[in-house]
């Protein structure tokens, strides 16, 4: 059950863009910096290989420049 | 985290850790980010949140904070966007505040140590022993034998009480701040150049300022709020930000321009830059004929190594000439030698400030205040401004920035030091007089000489002149220079020791007594910020068990002691009628303190408060109803209404890197922790992103000693020794030949290992500049 925490580095100028495109995948939850080109990222994922499938579509998103992974936690489902 | 409970299951608040984790990782990468829209984000979907306005509880900056509260707990925190200070933003110390009053550890009862180990005790109880232990130690030793040591993060009525308890009540001047350990300089400075405390502009200079010069300052992590409203004017009008430091950081690689120097050589570079404004005819001729006077004062001063040092300076009056000649020896050429800064950026910086048609301001904090010369170098940057008349206008001025939110409000403006008084000094009559009128107690029982400082203080414990010493709303084991000779001292029997905090610390754990106080938000209060704003709250939330405000165990224990007729306050509405009664001090044009109904109001008001109106520029004639001389400036402090321009030289540190101990040691903090840590630490998303302290090198230094990221790493002086991992081309990077560790880390007492060196006129401690050896263990 991984839950982890990127950053989120937007292409300069296409923030708005990538704020839609990672909005519209079900499970990131994501929060802009109000001054800076970047997101804070949080994915919520079943499994491993769910979190990978995730990862790579974030990946393929055109505006994202950089994704940086800062934390990783796996939990039982409640 | 009873801070989430309405995030009802672990898995939420574990997507809410993660987020805060990401968050955190950002503020530490880009200085001044902020993510306003999490604020919202926090809240419980269907809360019912009463929002209440306050003030931040952390730095000087004094952002304005709402807190949303519910069924009596604070569950939210987001930025006051009425508050012109913050505008609604808060750095990641100010999201997380309140999560802090929730630790497991938290004081919430009165502890008495009985055998060797602490006791709960009821408070009335351990109220009652201090009393008498105070009161007994008089009796035995004379009314200099008992201290209190405050902080600059006591709300302006606690100070006031502690003021009034210690020099009306029981007639001694052993009271002293920690205020001492980061402001005394700029205090100094602005005595010693207008004759009045404080910074005569505000923040909305930042709106209109084309250069930031920031001097020793890394704003980016320590007033991360005012940064970021640097860098938005930055990237919407162009304004630049030059970054003057020994050490690169978040600050610099954020600025325009940085540029370096070797420790201790600011004074030189100072005086470069004011030779370089004579010598290109930049200087403001008329309005350095009109408002400055040239003084010089006495040089080779020491650095109060020794106890029971005295210093007094003598200052003399000069002419234009003699400075001009006195300058000669800091032509660029000169100073570049030592300064380790080229001749090309020392005349750029004189440019910056030497062009009419560019508005400049110079911020600092603790590495201009905690300088062995630190009162000279405040005067030396005003000295930069004067002669160019830079000063007390919309975007031109020198600015000295506060580390805590009250040590303008209660600390300087109450006057929590030795010498203090809530207007004025102990050395004056008039100011003596006027603070027994109001008090209604004897003049004679104000003593008119100071006794100790901060340092000299617990010098004092350490010799069993103090034989009873009551700390508050501070942590001096972990935050004193040389703690290797303090610690020792406040474990001596001779001492009876008395701590009020909200979080058991390691100068808790040397008490006697522990006293339960209340945090922030569980009391109404006020604080004051570095640009003169004074902010009120009220209680928001109770405090846990018999956690108490600090100024009503102070009024409780001084009423046990027989002085309860001077402490007429009641419990339920002591802070008004406190706050009334100090304001009779300030009345007047020069600092008059806004009525408490506007505070209540609004999001703080700017003193000197005159005719319903702040006062953002004094000594300025079109902003400032004290100015009263017909000109277009006036520095009323002074009694010919005219600054001073000083002549300081450069003059050696202390101690300097020899063969035995090669690095300089420079000390500081960090974005994620405030001051000691004793809060911060128990915020889990900040203790997670910066779990311990370390000893950064630059490269090469690590290379040369075959030393690698994360080893344990010995720093040791002549005082003692910490282990510490070192750091590589991580947060910070040192000059070669330096070594920079942070102090917030309890575990890793830095300060074991520092120099009690200070400024002999602010007598402010240099935690910046000492001599280390390093070994790999």
């Amino acid at each position: 059950m991984p839950i982890k925490s990127y950053l989120a580095h937007a292409i300069e100028g296409k923030k708005e863009e990538l704020m839609k495109a990672l909005m519209n995948l079900k499970q990131c939850e994501v929060v802009p910096a109000e001054n800076q080109d970047v997101f804070a990222l949080v994915t919520d994922t079943p499994n491993e290989e769910e979190e990978g499938v995730l990862k790579e579509k974030i990946e393929a998103i055109n505006s994202l420049k950089l994704l940086s992974l800062v934390s990783g936690f796996n939990t039982p489902q409640n | 985290m009873s801070m989430y409970k309405s995030v009802t299951n672990r898995r939420s608040f574990i997507k809410k850790m993660a987020m805060l984790s990401a968050m955190t990782a950002a503020a530490s990468m880009f200085p001044g980010i902020l993510f306003a829209s999490e604020q919202e984000k926090g809240i419980p979907e269907n809360a019912n949140l009463d929002w209440k306005k306050g003030p931040c509880r952390f730095c000087g900056v004094g952002c304005g904070i709402l807190v949303g509260t519910e069924k009596g707990k604070a569950i939210a925190v987001k930025g006051d966007p009425n508050c012109s200070v913050n505008k609604g933003l808060l750095c990641v110390k100010g999201y997380h505040q309140i999560m802090c009053i929730q630790s497991k550890d938290r004081l919430t009862h009165a502890l008495v140590k009985k055998n060797g180990r602490y006791v709960k005790t009821p408070l009335d109880e351990a109220l009652d022993i201090v009393a008498n232990k105070m009161k007994g130690t008089i009796a035995d030793h004379g009314k200099d034998s008992v201290a209190m040591y405050t902080s600059g993060q006591s709300t302006i009525p606690e100070g006031y009480v502690a003021s009034k308890f210690m020099k009306g009540a029981i007639g001694t001047n052993n009271l002293d701040c920690n205020a001492r350990l980061c402001m005394a300089s700029a205090v100094g400075g602005f005595l010693t150049t207008f004759g009045a405390d404080e910074p005569m502009g505000c923040y909305e200079d930042i709106d209109h300022a084309d250069y930031f010069v920031t001097w020793g300052n890394n704003m980016a992590e320590m007033h991360p709020v005012l940064f970021s409203r640097m860098l938005e004017q930055k990237s919407r009008r162009g304004a630049k930000i030059v970054d003057f430091a020994t050490r690169t950081t978040r600050s610099s690689t954020a600025s325009d321009r940085s540029i370096l120097f070797e420790p201790q050589t600011d004074l030189a570079v100072a005086n470069a830059i004011c030779y370089e404004i004579i010598k290109n005819g930049w200087v403001n001729k008329s309005f350095v004929e009109k408002h400055c006077n040239f003084n010089k004062g006495l040089t080779n001063i020491g650095y109060g190594l020794e106890d029971k040092y005295k210093f007094k300076d003598k200052p003399q009056k000069i002419d234009f000439e003699s400075y001009k000649e006195f300058l000669k020896d800091y032509s660029p050429e000169k100073v570049s030698k030592y300064s380790k800064v080229s001749v090309k950026d020392i005349k750029y910086l004189a440019s910056i400030y030497g062009d009419p048609n560019k508005k400049v301001v110079s911020y600092w904090c603790m590495g201009m205040n905690q300088h062995t010369r630190g009162t000279w170098m405040n005067n030396l940057v005003y000295n930069i401004h004067l002669l160019t008349g830079k000063i007390s206008q919309p975007g031109n001025g020198p600015f000295s920035l506060t580390g805590q939110p009250s040590a303008c409000g209660t600390a300087r403006e109450v006057g929590t030091f030795t010498h203090k008084l809530p207007k004025g000094v102990v050395m004056n009559e008039k100011h003596r007089r006027l603070a027994a009128k109001i008090w209604k107690v004897p003049y004679e029982r104000i003593p008119s000489k100071p006794t100790y400082h901060a340092t000299e203080m617990f010098r004092a414990v350490d010799r069993g002149d103090i034989k009873f010493i009551w700390t508050q709303a501070t942590n001096p084991l972990v935050s004193l220079p040389k703690t290797s000779r303090y610690r020792p001292a406040m474990e001596k029997e001779s001492c009876f020791v008395v701590v009020s905090d909200v979080f058991p610390t390691p100068t808790s754990d040397v008490a006697d007594v522990i006293l339960p106080a209340a945090w922030h938000i569980e009391k109404s209060g006020l604080y004051g910020n570095s640009e003169r704003r004074t902010q009120h709250w009220n209680k928001m939330v109770d405090a846990p068990g018999e956690a108490t405000a600090d100024a009503w165990m102070f009024i409780e224990v001084a009423k046990r002691m027989g002085y309860g007729d001077l402490f007429p306050y009641s419990k339920e509405n002591h802070v008004e009628e406190i706050y009334n009664e100090y304001r009779q001090f300030h009345e007047g044009a020069k600092h008059g303190m806004a009525p408490l109904e506007v505070l209540k109001k609004e999001s703080g008001a700017i003193w000197p408060y005159v005719n319903g109106k702040s006062t953002q520029w004094r000594f300025n004639a079109q902003y400032d109803p004290a100015c009263s001389n017909g000109e277009a400036f006036h520095f009323y402090g002074k009694p010919d209404g005219k600054a001073v321009i000083w002549q300081r030289p450069f003059e050696e540190a202390p101690e300097k890197p020899d063969q035995e101990y090669p690095f300089w040691l420079n000390t500081g903090r960090v974005v994620e922790h405030w001051h000691t840590g004793s809060m911060t630490r128990r915020i889990p998303v900040l203790h997670q992103a910066m779990p311990n302290a370390y000893v950064e090198f630059h490269p090469d230094d690590a290379k040369s000693l075959g030393i690698r990221n994360g080893q344990n790493i010995k720093v040791t002086s002549r005082r003692g020794s910490c282990i510490l991992p070192a750091s590589i081309n991580e947060r910070g990077l040192p000059t070669k030949g330096q070594v920079f560790v942070p102090f917030f880390d309890e575990n890793m007492l830095i300060n074991d290992v520092t120099l009690d060196a200070f400024c002999p006129i602010s007598k402010e401690p240099d935690y910046k500049k000492c001599a280390v050896k390093v070994q790999k263990v």
